[in-house]
């Protein structure tokens, strides 16, 4: 394929998950380790998951599509639940690690709140996930091919870009309000990040019915950002005095005046 | 501006100690101003609470940045130049047992051998140089850094221009010579002697680079993963109170003298042999097959057994090597990821479900 094809899914996939990293991350070296380490810990949810997925696969019959394609359905419900659960474990880990990173920063108060845990833990889980679901991906992009020569979609990339760019922004709004409900003990908002990350992964079932996977994909990411939103602590009255750079609190933060 | 760490006031053999391409050298080890002055408790509480803050998230990220440049640096290499993947059936001398051999048991066997020789090799030469440190022999050692860099500077960056013939570049051998001297120059400059920090710091990353790919491509397959795995284990072995590595460290601090300052990327102490390794093997996971998600699945078990090594320095505050968590994560995480996550992923993508 072309260039222009690699470029563009790469900066659709990537693009907005790189600028959050770069405006908000990148300068504060905690944020960045507790990045990497939310990366690895959905790493080994992964590893988990597909060790299961293989071992079901072994002893299954491997002639039956049927039975591969229910076994792999299978093993896509249980690396979701298996993310989320180690999303509460990573989330323990953290409370529980307060004193550590007391010492490990060079200040006398906790460096960094629940909520930029909950933020950059999500993120760096968005990360790795989007990184596993599409990288290679874009590396057949940039080699020969023709898409669809077998009757296949002809926007099989494309739509790959755009479901991990959603991908990613999904695990940082479920971080932020996984960990909000984790730390008000509501279960239930717990429930529905589990429950609406598994309506996204089976929505996919779908495919290559782009618009009935896509679209709502989309709506859950918009309702569920506005929901992070509102548990990060955001109003209405905050977005306007944000925008029109009115925030005193803001910019004190930032060190900039009015 | 910043310059090296060699820019003493003294340059003569005894402060110049510099940079070798012996890759296994203590990795960590604390700053010397660790005996500081304790008036009172207040005091000495105070500073052990500053050298647990030492090693804090700063340092661990300046650590990230050139292991991060130096793996990139090898797998843009590996993915893009195939020279380096191609396989020599050439016999080396430190790895005479071939594999193109039939059976898995007498592959695994020749590989296991190899890495015997491999590691004997470099104990002894580890020895040596103990030895000749503690003799006070810096002429000797002063030469042979001298010759190793100069080989890594100009011979294998020579072989590094095999870049263009991948991209079909027709060059000159004037060009070849005014560039390979110039680069060459330059760093035996910096390294040796003075010149602004982050130059020494982009050469050390670029030196560390080569090596790695010399490794990659001149060590037959299994033996270059029995050797990773080996040389974990041996560093957490001779870095024991007995060691010689030990040995040499604490030599060093008691003369007060910086250990082989180029040798150790400077301000944070890491030694090359670690950037050298884990590009060993993240180049390695690039290099077998195509698959990206190993090589990213590498990359951060490397940074996190890096990031739990520091963490270990901090709460055990003595010289640690850096190899052995990360390049047990790495190896891990090759193996688990290319075995099990991989066709697992390549299902996914075939029917384009997401996780």
């Amino acid at each position: 394929m072309t260039a222009a094809v690699f470029f563009g899914c790469t900066f659709i996939a990537f693009g907005p998950a790189i600028a959050l990293f770069l405006f908000t991350i990148a300068r504060e070296p905690l944020r960045v380790i507790f990045l990497i380490a939310g990366a690895f810990f959905w790493l080994v949810s992964l590893l988990l998951s597909s060790l299961v997925w293989f071992i079901s696969v072994q002893i299954s019959n491997k002639e039956s599509a049927a039975q591969q394609k229910g076994l792999l359905i299978f093993g896509v419900v249980l690396s979701v639940l298996l993310q989320e659960t180690f999303r509460f474990a990573y989330y323990k880990l953290l409370k529980k690690a307060n004193e550590g990173l007391l010492a490990l920063s060079q200040e006398e108060t906790m460096p960094i709140s629940i909520r930029q845990l909950a933020y950059v833990s999500g993120l760096g889980f968005g990360f790795m996930s989007g990184a596993f679901s599409v990288v290679n991906i874009l590396a057949d992009s940039a080699g020969p091919g023709t898409v669809g020569i077998h009757g296949d979609s002809q926007h099989y990339f494309l739509s790959s870009a755009f479901m991990t760019m959603a991908i990613i922004l999904l695990h940082m709004f479920w971080g932020v309000v996984f960990f909000d409900a984790c730390e008000k003990q509501r279960w239930w908002a717990v429930a529905a990040v589990v429950i609406s990350h598994l309506l996204v992964s089976c929505l996919t079932f779908q495919n290559p019915e782009y618009v009935a996977s896509l679209v709502p994909t989309y709506v859950v990411l918009f309702l569920m950002g506005v929901w992070a939103f509102y548990s990060a602590g955001g109003s209405l009255r905050n977005l306007k005095l944000c925008l029109t750079c009115k925030d005193k609190d803001f910019l004190l933060a930032n060190h900039r005046s009015r | 501006m910043n310059v090296s760490d060699s820019d003493d006031d003294i340059y003569n053999e005894r402060t110049a100690l510099v940079p070798s391409e012996n890759p296994v050298l203590p990795s960590y080890r604390p700053d010397s101003d660790v005996g500081l002055q304790n008036d009172s408790p207040t005091k000495r509480d105070a500073d052990d609470e500053e050298l647990t803050l030492k090693y804090g998230a700063k340092h661990v990220i300046m650590l990230f940045i050139p292991v991060t440049l130096c793996m990139a640096v090898v797998v843009a290499t590996i993915k893009s130049v195939s020279f380096y993947t191609e396989k020599t059936d050439q016999q080396r001398i430190y790895t005479p047992f071939t594999e193109n051999t039939a059976s898995v048991g007498r592959r695994l066997l020749n590989s296991v051998l190899n890495t015997i020789i491999m590691i004997s090799v470099i104990v002894v030469m580890t020895i040596f140089l103990v030895v000749l440190y503690k003799y006070r022999c810096y002429k000797f050692i002063h030469g042979w850094l001298i010759l190793s860099s100069l080989m890594l500077l100009f011979w294998f960056s020579f072989m590094y221009l095999e870049v263009f013939k991948t991209y079909n570049l027709a060059v000159d051998y004037p060009t070849v010579g005014v560039i390979i001297w110039n680069f060459g120059a330059v760093g035996m400059i910096c390294i040796h002697w003075k010149g602004p920090l982050q130059l020494q710091q982009a050469y050390l990353i670029l030196i560390s680079a080569l090596m790695a790919l010399v490794f990659i491509k001149y060590l037959p397959e299994w033996s270059a993963w029995v050797i990773l795995g080996a040389i974990s284990i041996y560093l957490v072995a001779v870095l024991s109170p007995k060691g010689p590595l030990r040995m040499l460290v604490e030599t060093a601090q008691e003369r007060n003298e910086p250990i082989f300052p180029a040798l150790i990327y400077s301000g944070v102490k890491l030694g090359l042999g670690d950037f050298i390794f884990y590009s060993v093997l993240v180049g390695k996971a690039a290099a077998t097959g195509g698959d990206w998600n190993t090589t990213i699945a590498c990359f951060v078990a490397i940074l996190i057994g890096l990031c739990l090594t520091l963490l270990l320095l901090a709460i055990f505050k003595k010289a640690l090597p850096a190899l052995p968590i990360s390049i047990t994560f790495g190896l891990v995480f090759y193996f688990s990821t290319d075995f099990l996550v991989q066709p697992f992923m390549d299902n996914l993508a075939a029917h384009q479900f997401y996780i």
